[in-house]
């Protein structure tokens, strides 16, 4: 018997630290959770920074980043993505108060905008194959095609992941797990574009200046 | 709100009602908006000194995760916080000691291989 | 275009009657077990209740059966190394070609890091973490599944590897250039490195859940120094696995993209960096032991605080030494590698860094001391491993010292005094600590406690066959002899090795005894029954339920007041005779549904890597595409979780009034 309760009964209204409340919401656990497995991946990308940041000089006698940067492009593609951070924003705002039209809408301007930076990344890359400088040309660029490649992977996950819970609220509506994935989803969203500022900035506007 | 004695978790768009959520998600874009185009200003101008460039590069950059963080994320310094910031601390601490070590390490190694002349020289027979 | 890309039947070593003989024997032994399944009817039984499950108690006893399996193929391997450096001196050759004897020290270490300490900490954290902590399950139930078949699907990659094609050559560690293709241009290394990135993703969703739980979802009044210190040191253990297993994905990743498409991250031409990928490996393999040595520590002041019938003595500085070796960890990395050629200062630095960890280590075994100083200590079988464990383990930890010391380890880095080191820490840290712990919580998982005579004998089998097998590998190193010989001339290693072999086959008889354990306690099932649910007297929530606990772990959600909870409550027990005890209204449980999802997504993980390393590419598109479809429909199903009627729990309850205490 859990006599502890009678004895030790612990009033509603008495002060109870965080760390003693019990067991948190779900939705607050899944975030959390979220946002661990979030910090785990930065920590993936931290990987790929060292990797590139060793290599970049590693040019064997082929191109630099110099040589073969599209500032305009780069330029246009962070404009794309901030955007696109920016309606998903707004997509969760209007998931929170339940306007299935706004969620829809604000869903497609962020799929629209995230697909536009895709497919200039891979013109980007595909004028750079053309030139010769491809991945396996040089240790600078097997690091630069992984590391912006693999944000560029994350990001077309994410874009699936985004229809399908356009799918999900379509056939599901606004129940608590769809919530709490649109939830993770946004967390992610944002964190693209979070990783994506530590790789224009060093990567490319520093492969420029230098 | 019986969640309150709980923490929140990041990108909590829920306890922001609408018209106060928008500008804050407004405001954060005009932010990151300036702060980009501070950085692009700052890789190709002439008028700062070299070296700068690069730091100069970097405190933007890192100045742009903050905007995201604490107006897209809402990840702020509140109470009810303290998890999410912990949790992002030791992120960072480990993305340090990752970048930073590697880097630190690498070079050192480099430096203490052989020059590529000699290396030549080396293979020739 | 081939259909089966570079697979054919020459991947069957059908020339080498060693491997078509282990080979063979597992596949029959597979099948027996198998067809008897079948045979019996089990099968409906173990889909419902075990392979779909999603109950933590049920995917840690199976993380804890894969690991013990595999402990036997690591094992087996080990004693091939042994027997093969026991004849193979002079001018003899032994019974194991080179190409043999390479992979199977390669196996050995990947086997034992990867599929047999990480599934034993994993399973011993998934089974007694959340009833620790108070709570019905970990934060996310589905997840755990998925991580408990995708380790599953890097286990049957490795295992295929035997007998459908090779493993790798390299070494554990699989160090280019060696690894690359230019110098490894068969299936082994692929082997190595998709069976790795499967099972590392496993690994990884279960260190986000388990900080999640430990953080965010402990029982009420449960605060972060009332909790037990095995739930500390999973939480150091789970934060250092979210910390460092992606470096590993992404440094795996990069030699993949070596191997499969040209890249020249670790290559000897077009400026790759060989270096680099020592370097990131250590960033990852340093923690890695300390993500494996913390739960076994946590084990153990467990038991310390258990069979001396007193709390655990320094709470706060085994708290503050469990997160210390947590960031510590992630100081030291560079000491694996002191002789690739950096300068004396950051080797300096490192070497530091190397010393100031076992600070934390010593705080600890001094903590556990004064536990059973004072106490009145049972020497059941798991205070004989703790007490096995902190005798050897100091020695091996002073070994550590030694070799933190950057000149010293020039002189006998990579020598057989460095794997007599490692296996020194390694064994009566890990080993021993999830021995004790299995022996522990066995009662608990399974309602009966474990033969006490042949622990005993498995105990001194593996306390003195260890010595015997490691001691004279310090002497040797100093001697001169590097690892990973298949043969050598130096006759005066020769004893020492016959010595080693010796203490190989007491192993081999404690392994033996173990099993023993386990039929002798099954058949006595009934004299060894544990009726109480505290058959310890212990000191935590787990034992105030039955044995074993039902799905919903507490009929009531305990309040907790202070810490080592359930002591506290016994304590109070003799205060509270006189008070009538309340009856309390039984509520409906929701728990979440069982699913396949785990299991299936874990099948196509096996089909999409196994078409990887032979290059069959529609095969790795099906792979990927029906663990999709599969993600898909379990996105959209309908119901998740189900109702446990009040009833039912109020049943269970009456039927074990011994048992249940609170």
């Amino acid at each position: 018997m859990n006599d502890a309760v009678a004895i030790y009964d612990v009033r509603q209204e008495a002060f109870v630290p965080a760390s003693e409340a019990g067991p948190a919401p779900k939705r607050i656990v899944v975030a959390y959770g979220f946002w661990i497995f979030l910090l785990s991946d930065i920590i993936m990308f931290s990987a790929l920074f060292a990797a590139y940041a060793v290599l970049v000089r590693n040019t064997a006698g082929g191109p630099s980043g110099a040589q073969l940067f599209n500032q305009v492009s780069v330029a246009l593609e962070t404009a794309c993505l901030l955007v696109s951070s920016y309606t998903c924003g707004l997509m969760s705002l209007a998931v929170a108060s339940r306007e299935r039209a706004a969620v829809y809408v604000r869903a497609l301007a962020t799929f629209v905008l995230g697909a536009a930076f895709l497919a200039l990344e891979l013109r980007e890359f595909a004028n750079m194959i053309a030139q010769g400088a491809t991945p396996q040309r040089s240790a600078f660029l097997s690091a630069f095609f992984a590391l912006v490649g693999c944000h560029g992977l994350h990001v077309t996950a994410g874009l699936i992941w985004l229809a399908v819970m356009m799918a999900q609220i379509a056939v599901r509506g606004f129940r608590a797990t769809v919530q709490r994935r649109l939830w993770c989803f946004a967390l992610f969203w944002h964190a693209l574009d979070i990783i994506w500022v530590g790789l224009f900035t060093v990567v490319y506007l520093m492969g420029v200046a230098s | 709100m019986t969640d309150i004695r709980y923490d929140r978790a990041p990108g909590d768009a829920s306890a922001a009602a609408e018209p106060s959520g928008v500008l804050v998600y407004t405001t954060g874009l005009a932010l990151a908006v300036l702060l980009t185009a501070t950085s692009f200003w700052v890789a190709n101008t002439t008028l700062l000194w070299g070296p700068g460039v690069s730091i100069g590069l970097i405190v933007l950059a890192i100045a742009q995760m903050g905007v995201h963080l604490v107006f897209f994320l809402h990840v702020t310094t509140g109470p009810d916080n303290t998890n999410n910031v912990l949790a992002l601390a030791f992120g960072l601490l480990v993305v340090f000691l990752v970048i930073a070590g590697s880097v630190w390490i690498m070079t050192n190694l480099n430096d203490n291989l052989m020059p590529p002349e000699m290396m030549n020289m080396q293979m020739r027979h | 275009m081939n259909l089966l890309g570079k697979l054919d039947w020459s991947a069957v070593p059908f020339d080498q009657p060693i491997i078509m003989g282990a080979g063979g024997g597992v596949v029959l032994i597979i099948g027996a077990i198998l067809g008897w399944v079948v045979l019996k009817g089990y099968v409906p039984y173990l889909w419902r209740e075990w392979i779909t499950s999603v109950d933590h108690k049920r995917i840690g006893v199976m993380y804890l059966v894969l690991a013990l399996i595999m402990l036997l193929r690591g094992f087996s391997d080990a004693i091939m190394m042994r027997s093969q450096q026991a004849i193979a001196a002079g001018g003899a050759q032994g019974y194991l070609p080179p190409e043999h004897y390479d992979q199977i020290f390669s196996a050995h270490g990947t086997i034992m890091i990867f599929f047999v300490a990480m599934p034993l900490i994993i399973g011993l954290m998934n089974f007694a973490v959340p009833l620790q902590l108070g709570i019905r399950d970990v934060a996310f139930p589905t997840l755990n599944s998925v991580s408990l078949w995708l380790t599953a699907s890097g286990i049957l990659l490795i295992n295929v590897s035997l007998v459908v094609g090779e493993f790798a050559r390299t070494g554990w560690m699989a160090y280019p250039p060696l690894s690359e293709l230019q110098f490894s241009p068969g299936v082994g290394v692929d082997y190595y490195l998709w069976s790795l990135q499967i099972a590392g993703v496993g690994t990884l969703l279960t260190g986000i859940n388990f900080v999640t739980t430990i953080l965010k979802t402990r029982a009420p009044g449960m605060g972060y120094m009332r909790m037990p210190v095995f739930c500390w040191t999973a939480l150091g253990s789970s934060l250092s696995i979210v910390a460092v297993f992606p470096v590993l994905t992404a440094t795996l990743a990069m030699l993949l993209l070596d191997r499969y498409l040209g890249f020249h991250f670790f290559t000897i031409d077009a400026g790759g960096n060989p270096m680099m990928y020592v370097n990131l490996f250590w960033v990852w393999g340093h923690p890695e032991v300390y993500i494996l040595v913390l739960p076994a520590f946590g084990v153990f002041s467990e038991v310390a605080a258990t069979f001396s019938g007193k709390p655990l003595f320094g709470y706060r500085s085994m708290v503050a030494a469990t997160m210390a070796i947590c960031v510590l960890s992630m100081l030291v990395w560079l000491h694996h590698f002191f002789t690739m050629g950096a300068s004396a200062n950051v080797n300096a630095f490192f070497g530091m860094m190397s010393m100031i960890i076992g600070v934390p280590t010593g705080v600890k075994i001094f903590n556990w001391m004064f536990t059973m100083y004072g106490g009145r200590v049972r020497f059941s079988v798991p205070i004989l491993w703790l007490i096995g464990f902190m005798v050897t383990f100091v020695l091996g930890g002073l070994t550590g010292v030694l070799l933190a010391v950057p000149a010293v380890d020039w002189t006998v880095h990579n020598s057989l005094f460095l794997v007599a080191h490692f296996h020194h820490v390694i064994i009566p840290g890990v080993v021993f600590g999830c021995f004790a712990g299995y022996t522990y919580w066995f009662p608990k998982a399974f309602g009966f406690k474990l033969d006490e005579a042949w622990g005993r004998r498995a105990f001194w089998c593996w306390f003195i066959g260890f010595h015997l097998a490691f001691m004279p590998l310090y002497v040797v190193g100093l001697m001169g002899m590097t690892r990973r010989l298949q043969h050598y001339d130096v006759l005066a290693w020769q004893p020492w090795l016959l010595v080693a072999e010796a203490g190989a086959v007491i192993i081999l008889a404690g392994i033996v005894c173990q099993i023993m354990q386990f039929v002798v306690s099954i058949r006595n099932r009934e004299a060894l029954r544990d009726v109480t649910g505290d058959p310890w007297n212990g000191l935590t929530l787990e034992w105030s339920t039955a044995s074993p606990p039902p799905a919903w772990n507490f009929a009531f959600q305990p309040h907790v007041s202070a810490r080592d909870a359930f002591w506290f409550e016994k304590k109070l027990a003799p205060l509270k005779k006189g008070q009538a005890a309340e009856p309390r209204k039984y509520e409906p449980i929701e728990t979440p549904k069982s699913t396949p999802i785990g299991f299936v997504n874990a099948f196509f993980a096996v089909v999409f890597g196994f078409a990887a390393i032979w290059h069959i590419w529609w095969m790795a598109a099906f792979g990927i595409l029906g663990a999709f479809a599969a993600l898909l429909v379990f996105a959209f199903r309908d119901v998740e979780e189900v109702e446990i009627p009040a009833e039912t729990i109020a049943q269970f309850d009456r039927a074990h009034p011994l048992e249940v205490a609170l």
